[in-house]
């Protein structure tokens, strides 16, 4: 449940926007900028999530049977859709994360990143968090 | 130049009205597809609603009809390029099925092993991979000529990698990366002096330029509906009859035959020879009243506006900080492609459309130019003829706010 709360959170951190595209990604970009410096070593091919128009790289760590991500990505608003995966799936077990279902993205009027090309970006996010999950299991 | 009546353009592509994201549509996307003035709205559901039916091989009066007004476009796009006849114009679904079919007919008999066709660095995909096909079946070689820095075609190259083995010689008119113009009459001429079939890839060039193929002298012009206010689904591939003749067919089925029998078929005159199937009917419709359009505007009237509103973007552009334009020949149309110093192209496309601003962002479907400029992408805006000042003025002032976030 508490993946659930998480998700209700981000929807609620947005609704003020009110669904203005505008400051909608405004913010996005700074949700992107206050993530934890990504340390440019860990840029090389294993850690790129495949399938974005822009560059996204994901590594990890794992402590106890949790993990905690981090991320990076050259385009500011994809990096702000990472930082927001990272707060829901890091310091979760693999189980947790495997059973995490995603909702919150079409409730904060940015449906525009999925079911389209451009969504291939969040949806191989997304599946990058899964498959590190499944693999350490 | 004053006369250019702009306002009742703009009127006439009810597209135009639209809010994006509670702002006016500025559609900077002409390079990718133009939009669609009323009268080819009107013209293609007028087709569905009075006369839709199968042509050329109806009796009846919807058929002849339909197949009238069908045909009343071949003879339009004949004039609008100045071919020689109306077997000279095969329509298609567009360039990239145009010279697909130019590759695989000519691959099924003029080409043997070794021999040499011959593309350039700023080509789009639909003019790389055909060949490259063609050429891996064959065992063909496939050249490339160097585009210059500022993105023109390095003449010198081009003459260099000529050989006794080049067969073949196929080149955009117009890049749609780049913008640049190609002095395609001056390549054609070296190409007919060594008796090597000259391919010519019209698709930017055709709503933006005069096209006149006698007066080019290339063996074969391919160009897009969608790309010159016309409908999506319909292109033309213009071939010198002598070269058409002697082509077999693309496609085989209805229409494209004079008589079948299971012992062998003899196939129909040209141009129906490379028509196999129903064609897309409404569409060549509509691409006539485009054609209209563009006539009755006139296309002196529409370059001499285009040009200007080039001159002004260009200068209004270089005002951006750390504003890079990628394509800076002397002879180009109304397209930019950029970067902006430390703004990802990604960010500035969503970041503009925000504003409703549509512009395109990747690598344009020019791969092998992206890597030559070291790049992995760029944004670009491309104008039309219903374009303005006052929205480079608005596109201008929204980068120059985003840089200043
Ligand atoms: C220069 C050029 N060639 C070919 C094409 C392909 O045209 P179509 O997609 O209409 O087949 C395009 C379209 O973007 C183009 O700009």
């Amino acid at each position: 449940m508490k993946e659930m709360s998480i998700q209700k959170e981000i929807i609620d951190d947005f609704k003020v926007l009110d669904g203005d595209l505008e400051m909608t990604l405004n913010y996005l970009m700074e949700l992107g900028e206050k993530l934890d410096v990504f340390n440019e070593k860990d840029k090389k091919e294993e850690n790129i999530v495949k399938g974005c128009q822009s560059k996204v790289w994901l590594t990890y760590k794992k402590s106890e049977d949790k993990l905690f991500f981090s991320g990076d990505s050259n385009t500011a608003i994809t990096k702000g859709l990472l930082s927001l995966l990272i707060r829901i799936f890091s310091g979760k077990s693999c189980k947790e994360i495997l059973d995490t279902k995603l909702f919150f993205i079409g409730d904060i009027g940015l449906n525009r990143f999925i079911g389209t090309q451009r969504s291939n970006g969040l949806e191989s996010m997304e599946n990058k968090f899964r498959i590190i999950a499944l693999s350490n299991k | 130049m004053n006369s250019f009546p702009i306002n009742s353009i703009r009127k006439d592509f009810p597209i135009l009205k639209s809010k994006i994201n509670n702002h006016d549509l500025v559609y900077f996307d002409n390079a990718a597809t133009t939009q669609k003035p009323q009268s080819v709205i009107d013209s293609i559901s007028n087709y569905y609603e009075k006369y839709n039916s199968n042509i050329h091989r109806g009796v009846h009066s919807l058929a002849e009809k339909a197949t009238n007004e069908f045909e009343k476009t071949r003879t339009k796009i004949k004039k609008f390029i100045n071919a020689k006849s109306n077997t000279e114009i095969v329509f298609t679904r567009g360039t990239t099925e145009g010279i697909n079919l130019i590759s695989s007919s000519l691959g099924k008999y003029k080409f043997s092993e070794g021999d040499e066709i011959i593309i350039s660095e700023m080509e789009h995909h639909s003019n790389i991979v055909p060949w490259q096909m063609i050429a891996k079946e064959k065992n063909l070689k496939l050249n490339m000529i160097n585009v210059t820095d500022e993105g023109k075609i390095d003449l010198n190259d081009f003459k260099n990698i000529i050989s006794s083995k080049t067969k073949l010689v196929s080149l955009v008119h117009i890049s749609n990366t780049l913008g640049t113009v190609n002095p395609i009459k001056e390549i054609v001429e070296i190409c007919n002096t060594n008796n090597i079939i000259s391919v010519i890839d019209g698709a930017q060039a055709s709503a933006h330029s005069v096209i006149d193929v006698q007066n080019i002298n290339c063996d074969f012009y391919v160009l897009s509906a969608h790309k010159m206010y016309g409908p999506t689904g319909v292109g033309v591939v213009y071939g010198k009859e002598k070269l058409l003749e002697e082509m077999p067919p693309y496609m085989g089925g209805g229409e494209m035959i004079k008589e079948v029998k299971f012992s062998g078929t003899s196939y129909n005159d040209l141009p129906y020879k490379f028509e196999a199937g129903t064609p897309n009917i409404g569409d060549v419709i509509g691409f006539k009243e485009a054609i209209n359009y563009i006539e009755n505007l006139g296309k002196d009237q529409i370059i001499q506006y285009e040009d200007k509103l080039r001159d002004y973007a260009q200068k209004e552009l270089n005002s951006i900080d750390g504003f890079r334009i990628i394509g800076n020949s002397e002879n180009k149309i109304g397209i930019f492609s950029f970067t902006i110093e430390n703004f990802h192209y990604y960010d500035l496309g969503l970041l503009l459309d925000a504003k409703g601003i549509a512009v395109r962002t990747g690598h344009h479907c020019t791969q092998p130019l992206m890597d030559k400029y070291n790049l992995d992408g760029t944004a670009r805006v491309s104008l039309a003829l219903y374009n303005t000042e006052e929205e480079v003025d608005f596109f201008v002032d929204s980068v120059k706010n985003l840089l200043n976030r």
